[in-house]
């Protein structure tokens, strides 16, 4: 049971094959998180105007911070495209440099969000103030917490793709998680509308 | 100090009831054999790497049973206290705090710790080898989902002897599972144990649609899969969409109490019916979630001791699915008396019957193979047979309760609870059985004694009409579900005392199959053919027990039922022998991280459960140092060569 017999020919086949079904594994993860959001979304629309008197969404959200943030997100999931395409064509190097790139970008989102957190706690708006206030920071920071795992993942994907570069199994590991990327984009162009457009008019 | 110790664990263990206090005992006794007998015989390298680390989908699959039967009889023993308790009027046997706690945890472990667990068995135990695979998609993913599920199961069970058991009923209804009416760490358990279970049932979910839609033999197409297999994949697809809405609900659940959110608080624009509504989301296609593969096992059977190809396997494929997504169609039904309007009820009543359409046209698929077959009632036919007019009545009833205007007579009575104890047991609890003893010699190479086994069967068969036709009655001359005592003047002992009887038959049932098991061990007929029920599907055509590597060749199937055909041409001498062209065999390697991983999830419930937010931050940075590590292993596979496949295979009788 213990040998370690490497056929090679043999061993490639079924690595790529092996790789791709880890893809489709998490294309039907991203299904189940669409749920996830979408059931957090439901909850969000009954909530929507249950203020018990606190302040309303209108009083608080600073739409200019919002719209920053969420070009910030958008330019991030372009750069995560541009990594692929370095992947395909085969260059390491600038493969890391675009991740870094998202990376960074990414930081930077999950920072403003924190930000705006903070500021609207000083303001008297926290999870115990309404049923509104706590579905906003629940399906607002479960958003951010996907943003921020995402970031944990690229780290430890850069450092591989340092050690390892290109080969089967890091390629899967940048499509899936420029997948995860993307998919979380989406759900942000959900929730801006949904959360911060509908709640400001 | 010392007075500081006897203030914490006053309150940290559960003291003052003589049965939890014998409990205690038991628990810590049984502790101490176990860690006894593994030092005395060392064994412990053995466990750690046989077992608590294997990726082997069929000792995962054995794993989980013995998790699943060892939650049957906590949650049949909380049924018998509950039976006892209500067996005479003004009984003091139980307390009421002490009743609603065990009406509690039964509904619970009954769904969540043993339906769950003995379906995933099952999933694990037969659809790699059914489908010609040699392992599932993802086998570092299945062993981390039964760790996710066995550490949920633990922590949900340690409360009964520290902090203090869940008592809000089994799905926890707010407001009553909220903190201002359930103080105290109970709830808690509650939470945890199923969210951490739950992101394993999930997990699994996805695992098993990737391994049937990719992994089949090849000429194994979609329509030529056995039943079996389809109902996993219609069950898997359920649980894809069903398990996140669970995530979400508990996790709001959770954020009212620790974090003092509004979701579903009477004050603060909180909305209780909101979480009526969540939990059913899932609880409704969750009951169809393991009832389903219940169906599967029962198509296996039914054609394999008929010897007869299974009736109308299109429309068995058709009725899966669509009760696969009829299912989300229809939570509504479990609260018509929640005072919405007319179309809505009429709606979900309507959505709810349509239920009984494709669920009809199986149980017709079924009787017609039985029609003009060859039947032997061994143990798996007995227990399909009685399924079916047990679960037909079990349905009927369930139209009946559909019926919007009569459910608010029956919502929340006896009825209500004969009527899915007779689909759960009738329904998921049979079929599984069956599914037991069908593949049990496949697992483990002998088969379970028939004679004790009929005895197990008929003390279940018969106990259970006892136990539960006079709750039909109860139901209506007015009991409703949770009264903990009642008085003579309502008349109901005689029939509750006939429904107490029935569920010790059912337990005495249970106690004949434990028996069958350990007798079987040693004295239970060997199966050296592979194929002990001269059965149809691929899973026979290997030794048993199946090697690590299930199939040396990975078959090339032409028909369904290939290994019926193949059988058949044998018999005709029309079968070609194809050359044996033997290859190393790729297998994953063990891991600990699943559990390791897993226990710090442990820590992390634990943690929330308590209030004591140091140890829930050790457990996630326990669970991201896991990730991260587990994400820089690049080896974590192997060759088996073929010398030593030729091997394995040459002890097991087959000459390759």
């Amino acid at each position: 049971m213990m040998a370690n017999h490497h056929d090679h020919s043999h061993g490639h086949d079924h690595h790529e094959e092996h790789e791709q079904l880890k893809v489709l594994g998490f294309w039907i993860f991203v299904v189940t998180d669409c749920i996830l959001f979408g059931t957090l979304f439901a909850t969000y629309a009954v909530m929507m105007h249950s203020f018990a008197g606190g302040p309303t969404g209108k009083e608080l959200f600073e739409l200019p911070g919002i719209i920053a943030s969420t070009f910030i997100l958008l330019t991030s999931s372009f750069t995560s495209g541009l990594a692929v395409l370095a992947m395909n064509k085969g260059k390491v190097k600038e493969l890391i440099a675009w991740l870094a790139v998202t990376a960074v970008l990414g930081l930077a989102f999950v920072v403003l969000e924190v930000n705006e957190f903070t500021h609207l706690m000083h303001e008297g708006a926290t999870m115990a103030t309404s049923g509104f206030w706590s579905a906003f920071f629940t399906l607002v920071g479960t958003h951010g917490l996907h943003v921020s795992v995402g970031l944990f993942w690229m780290v430890a994907l850069m450092m591989q793709l340092k050690r390892r570069g290109i080969n089967a199994v890091t390629r899967r590991k940048v499509t899936n998680l420029s997948l995860y990327w993307h998919f979380l984009d989406v759900v942000w162009i959900f929730l801006f509308t949904v959360v911060y457009l509908m709640g400001v008019m | 100090m010392w007075e500081d110790i006897k203030d914490f664990a006053s309150t940290f263990f559960v003291t003052g009831d003589p049965l939890i206090y014998g409990a205690d005992v038991s628990i810590v006794l049984t502790m101490l054999a176990i860690v006894f007998v593994l030092t005395k015989y060392k064994k412990w390298g053995w466990l750690w790497r046989e077992w608590l680390t294997t990726v082997d989908h069929k000792r995962i699959g054995i794993m989980y049973l013995i998790a699943s039967l060892l939650m049957l009889f906590r949650g049949g023993v909380d049924a018998l206290l509950m039976r006892l308790q209500l067996a005479f009027p003004n009984l003091e046997f139980l307390h009421a705090d002490h009743y609603n706690a065990i009406f509690t945890t039964h509904g619970t472990i009954m769904i969540l710790f043993m339906a769950m667990p003995m379906m995933f068995g099952l999933f694990n135990m037969v659809v790699p080898l059914q489908i010609g695979a040699r392992d599932v998609a993802y086998p570092f993913l299945n062993a981390l989902s039964f760790w996710l599920f066995f550490l949920g199961a633990m922590l949900f069970n340690l409360s009964f002897v520290i902090g203090g058991s869940p008592d809000a009923g089994w799905l926890s209804y707010p407001p009553l599972s909220q903190n201002d009416f359930s103080p105290g760490p109970g709830q808690n358990f509650w939470i945890w144990g199923i969210q951490i279970s739950g992101i394993g049932s999930l997990a699994t979910g996805i695992n098993f649609i990737v391994t049937i839609l990719k992994m089949r033999a090849p000429g194994m197409t979609l329509s030529k899969m056995p039943l079996f297999s389809w109902s996993v994949l219609s069950s898997s697809i359920m649980i894809i969409f069903a398990f996140p809405i669970l995530t979400i609900t508990i996790a709001l659940l959770f954020l009212d109490r620790f974090a003092g959110a509004h979701f579903f608080t009477m004050d603060g624009g909180g909305n209780p019916m909101m979480y009526l509504n969540l939990i059913w989301m899932w609880g409704h296609p969750e009951v169809y979630i393991v009832v389903v593969p219940a169906f599967g096992i029962f198509s296996e059977v039914v054609a394999t001791f008929s010897r007869k190809r299974i009736f109308g396997y299109k429309s068995m494929v058709w009725a899966l699915m669509a009760i696969a997504i009829a299912s989300f169609f229809t939570w509504a039904h479990h609260f018509f008396t929640m005072g919405t309007s007319a179309s809505v009820i009429a709606f979900f009543a309507i959505s709810t019957m349509v239920i009984a359409i494709p669920t009809g046209v199986k149980v017709f698929n079924w009787l017609f193979t039985m029609f003009r077959g060859r039947i032997s009632f061994k143990q798996p036919m007995l227990w399909t047979i009685a399924f079916i007019p047990c679960f037909l009545v079990g349905g009927a009833t369930g139209v009946m309760l559909a019926v919007a205007p009569a459910d608010y007579q029956y919502h929340n009575s006896y009825f209500l609870i004969a009527h899915f104890h007779q689909v759960l047991i009738g329904g998921v609890v049979f079929g599984y059985l069956a599914g037991i003893y069908y593949w049990w010699p496949k697992l483990f190479g002998f088969k379970l004694d028939e004679k004790l086994g009929r005895w197990g069967f008929w003390f279940w068969n018969i106990g259970f009409y006892i136990c539960f036709m006079p709750q039909y009655a109860l139901g209506f001359m007015g009991m409703t579900r949770r009264y903990y005592t009642y008085g003579w003047d309502r008349g109901w002992e005689d029939l509750n005392l006939v429904s107490t009887v029935g569920a010790f038959m059912m337990g005495i049932g249970f106690i004949f199959q434990v028996w069958q098991i350990t007798y079987s061990i040693k004295h239970g007929e060997r199966d050296t053919t592979g194929d002990p029920w001269d059965a149809r599907t691929l899973e026979w055509s290997i030794p048993s027990p199946a090697p690590f590597y299930n199939f040396a060749v990975v078959p090339n199937v032409k028909e369904s039922d290939d290994w019926w055909a193949t059988k058949q041409a044998k018999a005709n001498g029309t079968y070609k022998e194809e050359p044996v062209h033997l290859e190393p065999i790729h297998m994953p390697k063990n891991s600990g991280i699943p559990i390791i991983m897993s226990t710090f999830w442990f820590l992390i419930g634990f943690g929330f459960t308590f209030g004591w937010v140091w140890m829930a931050v050790v457990g996630f940075i326990g669970v991201a140092v896991c990730m991260w590590v587990r994400s820089f292993q690049y080896d974590t596979d192997y060759y088996v060569p073929v010398d030593e496949v030729r091997r394995t295979e040459a002890s097991l009788g087959r000459v390759l």
